[in-house]
Formats: structure tokens, sequence, C-alpha cells
């Protein structure tokens, strides 16, 4: 990745040295200590989340109707919808990686507020879709409304067997839980965008925009497997 | 150059080397910045674990001491001790209570006092004492870097860790935690304890676990000196680099068990409580699989110390390096695949059973390849019975008897037998206390001149070591027998048969304590200003790269990168050990 010749870089692009800390010798060792780091945080994050993959499995084993009828209430428009938002919000990260690289500021800048906007519409989304379904009763646990939500299934021909108040309570916990992350994701993406506009990233320095990027797609590899298993079940 | 540095050594009794007068000594790290800011906002990771040796010692005393408080109680088959301590704190809080009444709160305060004693323990001291005192302070200097990769990221760890502690106090205020320190459900969602902030302050450790766990594993990939070669490096850092993988591994297990605990609590979603539809067992198989190798990231740093140790005090080359080495990883790959041996009697399937019962004999065997290479370096040897060394050797004795014992725990058609008596209390106390508590002091006297630039009263020490290795055993020994004759675990009341056996443990708890504390005031009181006799940079004529540079070490560690062109383990005096005999 660090062979950005001369000549890929445009005119008017920059090209900011890399800050070195007291105790690396080399930027090489730097860079490289920080992108090691940052995958195996990542490494972190999916082990984290297999955990509650397992806790899904392991109740969809227990009760299968139970989670087929349930999963009948979750919008799959709106699960759709935030699919291909988060999908696009990649691309956009990766671009404006690209950018940095490149020395093109101003894409950098563009390309990182494209993926906040993303990620705020993305959360709009799941506000519309919590809201909706607390609007019908639908709470995890021992608040889900046996009565309200029963009567919302039957409105819209279906029937609700079992216990849905485990499937809504995992469905509650692996969302919030993904959606804590888009937020620290929102975060983080303001912080690189602040530097960024200072012109901090270039050709030589842009480990941060990248690590950020690639938190970005864990948190999208996430929802690409929650979105199935929560809202497309068989 | 690091040999050359040690040949220009006198060739006589090592801890008489003379203070290195060929350059003129800087300012150790400690001089170098003053004030309570260098200590709270410092990067530098020798403060760190300074600060961490402290905080862990603190909390080991508040654990050891209600291990005290139980302990007494179990004097008598029937409460006793506990009604009136509950009475007296009642009269003192200004709400006098009868006797019965006293005696009606103090099964729970049993149940209290021993989640204390293990929540604290194995979160607060074992986790964190090795890594984050003697792995911080030790690891850049024994790859001859200047700091860990992520110094930042080391502070922020280190006042998390903080944080969880504070959750922990908390707990203890609020009412204290009386669900055992593994939480198991559907207790911890019903109990009207302190169940949440008590969840939250481990869920917040284990954070502080994780990034350590990144911070040192980075490190080790990215920060060594020129001609550190993998195979060069000592086996502490091999066993530190062992327990950082475990540790990044297992612990967002525990994360999210953790979170789910608190969600059930709160909530109640019903995937672990029975009675919202939920399943039990599936919390203890979540718990475990954190949880089992989380014992090793307790004792592989031991391990890693205990290799120094005998390493260095019998003046030999370590015997089986890579042997050790790589057994520190298999046993971190193994561990991820036993966690079933603390469940053979929750109700999972039988064959499940007997394969959790095989996995986990084969952790045996790359334990043992550890413990036979150290008694083999002993062999011809030229052993210094100093206080490093006596805590090496009873590491040997104690964590032998632990690790055995595991081996009957792990046997399926016995651990039936066994399961939640005290023969389970013993073998985990021999392994944790008699392994890991038992290698970090000794790592502790080992490295306390380079860490402070003060040598202790060795005599001190000596009786200090003599206690802790009389009253750990009186303690636990006997308990293996008491609990093979079918005492269960975790009872405040029991039958008066067990009465002689219970009184012997008290009284070894007893003399353990008092031995400990001795320990600390006279490690303590070696730091006063007026103890001024200089300490060699290399007192004890190590080869590896810590003792190459000043003690206390200056604040960038080394005056220039360290070379490295041999292995940590080649003293000069070796090659002539072995012909003592005419062999
Ligand atoms: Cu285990």
């Amino acid at each position: 990745m660090s062979s950005h010749d001369a000549k890929a870089m445009r005119p008017g692009a920059i090209d900011p040295p890399m800050p070195l800390a007291h105790h690396f010798d080399t930027p090489g060792q730097q860079a490289g200590s920080a992108k090691f780091g940052m995958w195996v945080f990542l490494a972190t994050e999916i082990l984290m989340f297999s955990g509650l993959f397992l806790a899904y499995f392991v109740v969809r084993m227990l009760y299968p109707e139970m989670v087929l009828s349930s999963h009948e209430l979750l919008d799959k428009t709106m699960g759709g919808v935030n699919t291909v938002v988060l999908l696009t919000s990649s691309f956009t990260m990766a671009m404006a990686v690209r950018a940095a690289q490149l020395g093109d500021q101003k894409g950098v800048v563009r390309n990182i507020i494209l993926t906040i906007l993303f990620a705020f519409v993305f959360m709009g989304v799941k506000y519309v879709e919590y809201t909706g379904k607390f609007a019908h009763g639908i709470f995890p646990g021992k608040y889900f409304d046996y009565v309200a939500a029963g009567e919302y299934a039957r409105e819209h021909g279906h029937v609700l067997a079992g216990k849905p108040h485990i499937f809504f309570g995992l469905y509650f916990v692996m969302t919030g839980l993904h959606g804590v992350h888009v937020l620290a994701g929102i975060g983080v993406l303001t912080w690189v965008l602040l530097r960024a506009r200072k012109g901090e990233f270039g050709p030589r320095y842009y480990a941060p925009v990248e690590n950020v990027g690639l938190y970005w797609h864990i948190v999208d590899l996430v929802w690409i497997f929650l979105f199935p298993l929560l809202y497309l079940v068989r | 150059m690091a040999n050359d540095k040690e040949k220009s050594k006198s060739e006589g009794e090592p801890t008489e080397s003379k203070v290195d007068t060929s350059r003129p000594r800087e300012p150790s790290f400690y001089e170098a910045q003053k004030g309570w800011k260098s200590w709270a906002f410092t990067l530098d990771h020798k403060r760190l674990g300074v600060m961490y040796l402290l905080s862990t010692m603190i909390f080991f005393f508040i654990a050891g001491m209600s291990a005290i408080l139980f302990r007494t109680e179990l004097l008598t088959p029937q409460g006793d001790f506990l009604p009136w301590l509950n009475q007296q704190l009642a009269g003192m809080m200004g709400q006098p209570i009868s006797i019965e009444e006293a005696a009606a709160q103090s099964g729970t305060t049993y149940n209290k006092l021993f989640t204390v004693h293990g929540a604290v323990m194995v979160f607060l001291v074992i986790i964190p004492s090795v890594p984050g005192a003697l792995g911080n302070f030790l690891l850049p200097l024994m790859l001859g870097a200047k700091d860990v990769a992520f110094p930042r990221l080391n502070l922020a760890s280190f006042w998390i860790y903080s944080l969880g502690a504070i959750f922990f106090l908390y707990t203890l205020f609020m009412g204290g935690l009386d669900t055992g320190w593994t939480f198991y459900t559907p207790y911890s969602t019903n109990t009207g304890t302190a169940v949440i902030s008590a969840t939250a302050g481990a869920f917040i450790l284990g954070f502080s676990s994780i990034l350590t766990g990144i911070n040192f594993m980075v490190t080790i990939h990215k920060m060594r000196a020129p001609g550190m070669t993998w195979y060069r490096m000592p086996l502490f850092v091999w066993a530190i680099y062992a327990t950082a993988v475990i540790q990044v591994l297992a612990t967002p297990v525990l994360a999210i068990t953790l979170l789910l605990l608190m969600v059930e609590r709160t909530l109640g979603i019903g995937i672990f409580d029975p009675a919202m539809g939920g399943d039990p067992v599936l919390f203890q198989h979540f718990f475990w699989f954190y949880s089992h190798p989380a014992v090793y990231i307790m004792i592989l740093p031991g391990f890693g110390i205990e290799s120094e140790l005998i390493a260095v005090h019998s003046r030999k080359h370590i015997f089986g390096y890579k042997a050790i080495a790589l057994s520190s990883v298999a046993i971190a790959i193994i561990s991820f695949v036993v966690w079933g041996h603390h469940m053979f009697v929750s109700g999972q399937s039988e064959l499940a059973g007997i394969v959790f019962s095989f996995l986990t004999f084969a952790v045996a065997v790359p334990t043992a390849i550890k413990v036979f290479s150290w008694v083999a370096t002993l062999y011809k040897g030229s052993i210094a019975f100093n206080t490093p060394m006596l805590y090496g050797l009873m590491f040997l004795f104690t964590f032998t008897i632990g690790g055995l014992t595991g081996v009957f725990l792990g046997t399926l058609s016995v651990d039936v037998h066994l399961h939640d008596t005290y023969f389970v209390v013993a073998h985990f106390h021999y392994v944790m206390m008699g392994g890991t508590i038992i290698a970090f002091i000794g790592g502790i006297h080992h490295w306390w001149p380079k860490m402070f630039g003060k040598m202790y009263h060795e005599g001190s020490a000596k009786i200090g070591a003599l206690l802790v290795f009389v009253g750990f055993n009186t303690t636990f020994f006997n308990q293996f027998v008491m609990g093979g004759q079918g005492m269960p675990r975790r009872y405040y009341t029991y039958v008066p048969q067990f009465q002689e056996q219970h009184v012997l443990s008290t009284i070894g708890a007893y003399i353990l304590a008092v031995g400990l504390l001795w320990t600390a005031t006279y490690l303590l009181y070696s730091l006063r200003k007026s103890n001024d006799a200089p300490v060699a940079d290399n007192p004890w004529g190590g080869a590896s790269l810590e003792w190459q540079t000043q003690s206390p070490p200056i604040e960038h560690n080394f005056h220039d990168t360290p070379r490295v062109t041999t292995g940590p383990y080649n003293f000069p005096q070796i090659d002539r050990t072995g012909e003592v005999d005419g062999h």
C-alpha cells in the first residue's frame, strides 16, 4: 500500500509527513503497529458478537416456530433499506481511504461526511423501527405486551407462537449493541473528519483513516449477518 | 553486546557483582519527573507497572482479610463468629439487634464474604497482577524497547481497571454480592444483592484486560530490538504473549456473557432464566468458555516467572527452551476446548462430558513438559538458595500438587464424587495461590532491586518464605482429605466430624496471613531513605536485557537501542557446570 508513485498524485495533492512517536524507531514500525493492533481489536469485536449469534442459534434451536412467527413482525423493507445504506457507506469509507492515499484532501473530507450521513440515516431508520415496535407493545423480555403484540400480529395475518419475548429480547440486544457500535463509529468518523480538514492525511500518513475504515467495515459486516438472521428467517 | 557486558562482570558469587561504574549514573525514571501528575498521566510503562503492583496488593489485602473472616467462622461447626460480628456491627451503627436476628443474617454474610474473596482475587488481583505489574514493567525492558506499542492505551487500561475496581468497592458497600464469583443463573438473576454493579465492574475490568492484551501482543510483534528473534525472547515474554492471546480471544465472550446477564436481570429477556423459557446451562457454557481460559490467563504468567527464577538462580541454560515456549502456546490453544469439565454434573450430554474429560487430560501434556524442563534445569545447576529461588522451588512443589489433583477432577467419574467439595477448593488454591501468587511473590523478590533500586533484608525474606510455605500447605492440604470425605464447599455450618480439619485450615490461614503481612512489611521497609546501599544493575547475573540497564532503569530504558546477539539464558558460567562430577 506504500507504493503510491508520484504520478498517481494529482496536482494540488497534499503529502504531510507521519508524526513519529518517541518510542518507535521507524514510521513503518509505527504504522504496522497501529494496523496490527486494529486487526486484533476487530477480532475481539467479532468474538463478542459471535457470543450473541450463538445465543441466537440456541434460542432458534429451542423454539423454531416461535422465532419463525415472531420475525414476521419485523419490517423487511426497513431492514433492507438499512442494509443498502450501510453497504453504500462502506463504499464511501473505502473511497475516503483511497483519497487519503492519493493526497486528495477534498475527497477525504467529502467521503467521510457522506459516510457519517449514511450512518445517521441508518440510525434514523432504526429509530422509526424501534418506536414502531414499542407502539404495539413489542418490548424486550418481561416488558413484552402479549395482548397488544398478539393483536398487532393478527392485523397483519400472523399468529404469534410460543415465547416471542425471547426473540424480541435478543432482537433488541443484538441490534442495540450494533447500534451502539454505529454511534461509536459516528464519533470516531467525526474525529478523523476534523483531522482531515486540517490536512493531516496524505500518502505517507493515513493510518487513522484506514483504521477507522476497518472498524466501519466490521460494523457493516456484523449487520450483514444480523439482517438475514433476524429479518429473513425461513 | 549483552554478552560482552556480562563477561566483564566479576566471576565470583553473582550476588556480589559490583555496581557498573563504566558510565556516569543518570537519573532513574523515578527522578526524571516529579509530582502526582507524573504518575496519574504517565505514559511510562514502568510507572504503570508500579501502580498496578500497588493496586493489586491493596485488593489482595482486602480479599485476604475477607478470607480470614470466614475462616474464623469455620473454626466451629455452627455459626458463632459472624452472628457475633453482625451484632457488634449493628450495635456500632446504632441499631442493636438480638443474637438470633444476627444469626439469621449470617448465612448470607458468609456467602458475601466468600464471594468478595473469590471475585476480588480473580478479577482484581490475579488476572491483572503479573501482566499488569511485572508484565508492564519488564516487557519493553526484556525486548529492548523504549515502551509498549501504545503507551496511551496502556494508561487508559490502568484507569479503566481503576474504574472497574470502584464498581467492585461500590458493590461491597452497597450490601455486597452473594452469588460466588461465577454468577450462576438463575440465582444471579433473582438474588437481592448487588449483581448489576458487580457484573458491570467485571465487564469494565474485562475491557482493561483486552486492551492490555492487545497492547502486549502488538508490542511483542513489533517492538523487539534488532537481533531479538522470537527464540531469543525470555520465556517470561513467551508466557505473557500466550496470556495476551487468551485475554484477547476469551474476554470478549465474558463481556457478552455479563452483558446478557445484566439484560436478563433488568429486562428479563429469558435466555438464561428457566422460568422465562431460558436455559441456565447455556449461561454455564458461556461463563466457562471464558473462565476456563481465564485460569490460564492467571497461571501462564506464573509459568513465565518460574522459568526466569529457575534458570537465573541455578546459573544454567534453561532446559528445553523451545518446548517451554511453545507449550505455553499449546496450553493457550487447548484451553479453549475444555470448558465443559466444569459442568460434568450440570446435565450436559454424557458424550460431551467424555470428550471434555479427554481434552482436559490433554492440557496435562504441555504442563508436564514445563515442570520436567524446570526440574531438568535444576539438575547440576549451581543453585543459589536465595529468596527468589526458594519461591521458585516452592512453586514446583505446590503447583505440581495442584496440577496433579486437577487430573482427579478432570476424570469424569471421580469428579462426580469430588464436585463441589473442598477438594475443588484445595485444587484451585494449589494452582492459583500455590502457582500464580507464589510465582508472583518470587518474581517481586527477583525484580525488586531492578524495580526500586533497593535490596530487601535476605534473612527476613527467608523467614517470610517459610511462613508462607507452612501456612499455605497447612491451610489447604488437608482440604483435599476433607473434600474426599464429603465436606461440601461454600457451607456456613458443617457436621462436627470435620471440626479438627477446619481448625487446622484456619490456623494455617492465620500463619499464611502473618507470612504475607511480614513479607509486605520488610519489602516496604527496604524502600526507606536510609537504605542507601548501592544495588548492582545485575545482582543475580541474569543474561536477559532488563539486567543490562541501570537499576532502577532510566526513563527511556536504554541509552542506545540494544543489539541482541545471543539467547536470554547464556550465562557465562554455564559451560562448566556440566563437568562438576567429572561427567
Ligand atoms: Cu477449567
